[in-house]
């Protein structure tokens, strides 16, 4: 059974955990750094060109989404002209219903499957397992992350958090339990791990016929959808298999070819740090004699049009999964991905996923809060998302729901405080009177503060009461 | 120029030090300081955790409180930024408190800002021998893009000796009410902000936030390094004849 991202604790706890995991940490610091000087170094060599395709880019994605309705029919008509079938899926339930319908009908019991984070975040093989269809996943890091029975930890690297030697260990462990058992001898130099990892899933390509995809773009005047990948076992998926399912969210529309021009440039470079990435995958309906002869396409809801309705959160919807955000966040350069229980983990994750499923749970509230609001991600991101701003608006739908009764309290009496100048007087004339002689280790919710930090010494004499003085002994002086 | 002073809740309660330094510093450059006593706080810590109501009726009182002054000085980037970029929006289009601040906004600046742009110096004649790492603030850097100008600053500086700070565009992990709801991370990312600094063998960090300092300076202070803090006002007020930190 696949493990699943239900029912984690809230981000603090599992923060704490992670932060506390030395070995992570490493991965973790060593892998997000590498990444951060490849993108820097490919966005730097295109200087002002890109804020100029950055701008471009946001600009797409923000009118496709305005628009998103007529897009939306435009793709269905010309996949169907193009010999392909398209699905509407409402919700995680609807698109797994028809997934494993589809593969129902095909008389398979397995499928391949290209790396893609709209069956992820439906769990849909879960629910084909259910249904007692087995799917293998081929993308390396993915397939690593599903023989560990472990969680994706980044939306483009999901074995992040793991070393070599762990990658070892898990093919040694578990390879031969789903099909071409890992070499006897297997070292954990990249080049042997990569090896064996091919000539386990050659087998499974060849056998396949069934494949489930994903798309990072679907274009609506041609109705071809688009895969950029790095390792070149999505293209197998994609043209060995005889039936083709694709899952797409239905932000994922641009509106004619010649757009993709500007996201075939911002999303390798945000996103590996390439200039181009290996293979582009393109396909448009079925061609006879040529690649899968049955094409369906789902398109996937599951909260978009909600996120839609929301003036400030919805730009979150012109997010290319690019990653170049988790790559660049302190925050979760120390926690890495699970500690945000959610499929879309770092700082898009922190709110895309509270959007999409709204914030009933304690771990989709935590979620807004797991930043320190530092910019960094806004930076970067190549559709211009701005995240620090989407993540106070969700901070404020936290705050007016119930609960946190003692951060009420204190924002009340902050508010009390800073309602007037006396009243902000007389509380620095309180605290100057203690002075240095405030407790070593805080009571309370500030004790995280004084935990591992020294609080400074309130002065005796506040900016305002010397100010003051000076004021009345230069108009006694005059 | 006469400069209105908006000393921020931070350094009015915790570190006049900083405040004194600016007017010292302003007064030496030739220019008159007020401090309109109604000021108290900008309402960054309401508005970041989520709390819009009472950040917009602080920056209804900033805008009375300050509405007239000819230009606004802020030893405080975070601040600053806020006022700048948060306050038009927190009114909502075409309300009162946007068209005020689309008028007061950009008459608002970070002490660094005002320095180089407004008053066209960068060696304001001050005297400080020590080495001297500088972090960029989260806010100083990204959200009001202060560039080069402190370092202009900092290097104009007799005596001091300016070393470059590895990571120096990280956070440092205080953000405010992050530093309490999500502790250990804000920690361990204080902490290695902190060794960062002390690897340089520098004998101060400075920065243009006390706020962020605060943190830093409590996580080297724990782990008793010797190196200190400075808010980048106290380093420039300072002279051979006010020397600040003997
Ligand atoms: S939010 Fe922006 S930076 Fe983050 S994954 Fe999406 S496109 Fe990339």
């Amino acid at each position: 059974m696949s493990a699943t991202f239900l029912g984690l604790p809230p981000f603090p706890e599992a923060a704490r955990a992670a932060v506390g995991d030395s070995r992570t940490r490493q991965n973790l610091h060593k892998a997000t750094h590498t990444i951060r000087g490849k993108r820097d170094a490919v966005v730097g060599e295109l200087g002002e060109d890109w804020q100029r395709l950055r701008s471009q880019g946001e600009r797409v994605k923000t009118h496709t989404l305005r628009h998103l309705d007529h897009y939306l029919e435009q793709l269905e008509e010309s996949v169907q002209r193009a010999g392909g079938t398209v699905h509407w899926a409402a919700d995680a339930a609807e698109a797994n219903a028809i997934v494993t319908r589809l593969v129902h009908e095909t008389g398979e019991r397995e499928v391949v499957k290209v790396k893609s984070m709209a069956t992820q975040e439906i769990e849909l093989n879960n629910a084909l397992e259910a249904a007692g269809i087995t799917a293998y996943e081929t993308d390396l890091a993915e397939l690593i992350v599903q023989l560990g029975e472990d969680l994706p930890s980044h939306i483009l690297v999901p074995a992040i958090h793991l070393g070599r030697a762990q990658i070892r260990e898990i093919f040694l462990r578990q390879m031969a339990e789903w099909g071409v058992p890992a070499p006897p001898g297997l070292t954990d130099d990249p080049k042997a791990l990569a090896e064996a990892a091919r000539v386990h899933l050659r087998e499974l390509f060849l056998r396949a016929k069934v494949a489930v995809s994903g798309a990072n773009f679907a274009v609506a005047d041609s109705g071809t959808l688009v895969v950029l990948e790095s390792e070149g076992n999505g293209r197998m998926c994609l043209t060995l298999p005889e039936t083709l399912i694709s899952v797409v969210g239905i932000e994922k529309i641009v509106p004619t070819w010649s757009d993709l021009e500007v996201f075939m440039q911002l999303l390798p470079r945000s996103s590996t740090g390439e200039r181009m990435n290996p293979y582009t995958s393109t396909w448009t309906g079925v061609t006879p004699g040529d690649g899968p002869q049955n094409f369906h396409l789902v398109l996937l809801d599951n909260g978009r049009t909600d996120v839609l309705a929301d003036t400030v959160g919805r730009q979150a919807l012109r997010c290319i999964r690019c990653s170049a955000c988790l790559n660049i966040c302190p925050v979760y350069e120390r926690t890495g991905g699970h500690a945000y229980g959610s499929v879309y983990p770092g700082p898009i994750g922190a709110i895309l996923t509270p959007q999409l499923q709204g914030m009933s749970s304690e771990t989709d509230k935590a979620l807004p809060y797991a930043s320190s609001l530092c910019g960094a991600c806004y930076d970067v991101c190549p559709v211009a998302i701005d995240i620090p701003e989407v993540l106070v608006h969700l901070r404020e739908q936290v705050a007016q729901g119930p609960g946190h009764t003692d951060e009420k309290a204190l924002m009340a009496g902050a508010d009390a405080v800073f309602g007037s100048a006396k009243a902000l007087d007389a509380v620095q004339r309180a605290a100057g009177a203690v002075g240095g002689n405030l407790p070593r280790h805080l009571p309370g919710m500030a004790g995280k503060w004084t935990d591992t930090r020294d609080l400074p010494d309130v002065p005796g004499q506040s900016f305002r009461q010397w100010w003051n003085k000076r004021d009345q002994q230069e108009e006694e002086g005059r | 120029m006469r400069i209105a002073l908006f000393i921020t809740c931070v350094n009015d309660t915790l570190f006049p030090d900083t405040g004194r330094a600016v007017v010292r510093l302003l007064e030496r450059l030739g220019h008159e300081v007020v401090f309109p006593a109604d000021q108290t706080c900008c309402g960054q810590m309401h508005y970041n955790t989520g709390y819009r109501r009472p950040a917009a009726k602080l920056a209804v009182r900033f805008a009375k409180t300050f509405g007239n002054a000819d230009a606004v000085v802020v030893p405080s980037a975070s601040c600053a930024a806020m006022v700048r970029d948060n306050y038009p929006k927190l009114g909502g289009n075409g309300s009162r408190l946007s068209r005020k601040m689309a008028q007061l906004g950009p008459r608002v600046y970070d002490l660094t800002e005002f320095l180089v742009d407004v008053l066209e110096v960068t060696d304001v004649g001050a005297y400080f021998p020590h080495k001297v790492v500088y972090h960029p603030t989260c806010h100083g850097l990204r959200f009001l893009g202060l560039g080069d100008r402190p370092y202009r600053l900092l290097r104009a500086v007799r005596g001091l000796e300016l070393l470059e700070l590895p990571g120096a565009a990280e956070c440092c992990g205080f953000g405010g009410t992050f530093s309490v709801k999500n502790g250990d991370v804000s920690a361990a990312m204080g902490f290695d902000k902190a060794r960062h600094a002390v690897g340089t063998g520098a004998e101060f960090l400075c920065a243009v936030d006390n706020s962020c300092l605060m943190h830093i300076g409590g996580t080297l202070s724990r782990q008793r390094s010797g190196m200190r803090i400075a808010h980048i006002a106290e380093i420039l007020a300072s002279t051979e004849k006010e020397y600040a930190h003997a």
